[in-house]
């Protein structure tokens, strides 16, 4: 019953590996969209233009309520009927990219929120701008709080690039799912699947432990 | 605004900073009640008094920490809760904040130093941002600053490695590295050990015989404000219930407030 073919496992092994660049390209480019439009959704909250803060707020909660695969869904099958044609790697970076800002928008909101009100009155006494207050002030003294969260959603959005498949992004699932229905044997494509995730997850998640020290000493902040 | 009348500029001659008809609420509770203050170029003047008594608001509206309900705070002759706009006082935008907020430097009670960098960075950081100084000019005057208070040797320490006195001299430093005309103190030792505090009230006697600074000073330190103030103002329910020279106030106070207050401080120490 349980027939693993190790020769099988290492025809196709190629094209799984091959797929695992476009699943890392995916969850890079995906979490590179994410990290920027997040703080601009975090920054965007914190305005004196209450109107400005509501519509955000809403926006990430609506973002935050719904699943991945339907705004992927929506992006790719229903952008069409208003005519914005977009191919499977776009409307795939758009969902994902906002779906994950809007989670790292509140793990910024948090780290923001967590810097002491003297930080930014001293901002005011030295006259800083608001632009410099935010990025040499607030900010890196944000980051060490935020970065736990961060990597997370790190390891998180890497572990759903597999939805992608479903509008035909190359990834390693989509490929998995084609060698399946080529072969009709199932075991070792998904297997493999499994085992090329852990083997990028937990180190990833341990290298992320090393770089949060590394930020906190290079910060002079090291607890 | 009231039936007070507020000239657009004050004459040349005029006080450094002028607090005219000056009234603070939060909500329903009146924290500063028309209050008439002037301070005179170089004079050291001490505010003391129970605490609620808007003391520290004194100081955090000259810092534009807070707004103003009525009333023109003037500093170095110039309006700088309002300016001037077809001949009228109107409330001041952002940029005449910005503009008058470059004469005035702040020390707070708890240092509010920036911990991710060095005290060196923290002196140089709004010179370089904000005056636009090279980093070389920037470095120069920070570390002829944190000479000035003792600690060029700390310079790249980051202020959780200094203790609570050397954290408030960088703040010191930091905040005469902008070359303020007024310099606040708001209660720079009631954050400090004991044994930290007279290094922190060195720096203070110095920076007043050396230098030309105009200086606030709210504090609970009264042998202090009675050594080195020009004049100590009594603040009591939102407005000064006595004011004048040291050896008048804590020698022979005509309010009754004033003996209360002095009575319990002096006691309790």
């Amino acid at each position: 019953m349980f027939d693993w073919r190790w020769d099988f496992t290492f025809e196709i092994l190629p094209r799984l590996l091959w797929a695992t660049m476009n699943t890392l390209l995916a969850a890079g480019i995906g979490y590179g969209i994410a990290l920027v439009l997040g703080l601009v959704l975090a920054l965007a909250q914190r305005t004196p233009y209450w109107p400005l803060t509501l519509i955000v707020r809403e926006f990430v909660e609506f973002i935050r309520s719904t699943p991945l695969v339907l705004q992927i869904f929506f992006v790719f099958y229903v952008g069409p009927q208003f005519g914005i044609r977009l191919d499977p790697w776009t409307s795939g970076m758009i969902a994902i990219g906002l779906h994950y800002a809007a989670y790292l928008s509140e793990v910024y909101r948090a780290g923001l929120d967590s810097i002491p009100k003297g930080q930014w009155e001293a901002c005011r006494a030295l006259n800083l701008s608001a632009r410099r207050t935010y990025f040499r002030i607030i900010i890196p003294q944000a980051l060490p709080a935020s970065l736990p969260g961060m990597g997370n959603y790190l390891v998180g959005i890497f572990k759903d690039t597999p939805m992608l498949s479903v509008i035909g992004v190359a990834e390693l699932m989509h490929t998995a799912n084609a060698l399946g229905s080529e072969t009709y044997r199932f075991l070792e494509p998904y297997t493999m699947v499994g085992v090329i995730f852990l083997a990028i997850s937990l180190p990833t998640a341990a290298g992320l432990r090393f770089f949060e020290a590394w930020v906190r000493r290079t910060l002079g902040m090291s607890k | 605004m009231s039936e007070h009348t507020y000239p657009n500029k004050l004459e040349p001659g005029s006080p450094m900073v002028r607090f005219s008809n000056v009234t603070k609420r939060y909500g329903p509770l009146v924290v500063l009640d028309s209050l008439d203050l002037d301070v005179a170029p170089n004079e050291m003047v001490s505010i003391i008094g129970p605490s609620g008594s808007g003391k520290t608001t004194v100081l955090r509206m000259l810092m534009t920490l807070e707004t103003i309900d009525d009333g023109v705070i003037y500093v170095d002759g110039e309006p700088l809760t309002h300016m001037e706009r077809n001949g009228d006082l109107v409330k001041a935008n952002a940029s005449h904040l910005r503009k008058m907020r470059g004469n005035i430097g702040m020390v707070f009670q708890h240092f509010n130093l920036f911990p991710h960098m060095t005290a060196l960075q923290n002196c140089m950081e709004a010179p370089v941002q904000v005056l636009g100084l090279s980093k070389d000019e920037a470095e120069q005057r920070s570390v002829e600053l944190l000479d000035l208070v003792g600690l060029a040797d700390k310079k790249d320490q980051h202020p959780s490695r200094l203790s609570g006195g050397q954290q408030q001299r960088v703040a010191i430093a930091r905040a005469l590295a902008m070359r303020p005309k007024v310099m606040l103190l708001d209660e720079v030792t009631s954050a400090l050990d004991p044994e930290v505090i007279g290094e922190v009230l060195n720096v203070i006697r110095k920076l007043n015989s050396e230098h030309s600074l105009t200086m606030l000073m709210v504090t609970h330190q009264m042998g202090f404000a009675k050594e080195i103030s020009d004049r100590v103002c009594f603040f009591y329910g939102g407005n000064i219930a006595e004011q004048g020279p040291p050896d008048q106030i804590f020698g022979n106070p005509k309010n009754e407030r004033t003996r209360q207050f002095l009575s319990a401080v002096l006691e309790a120490t």
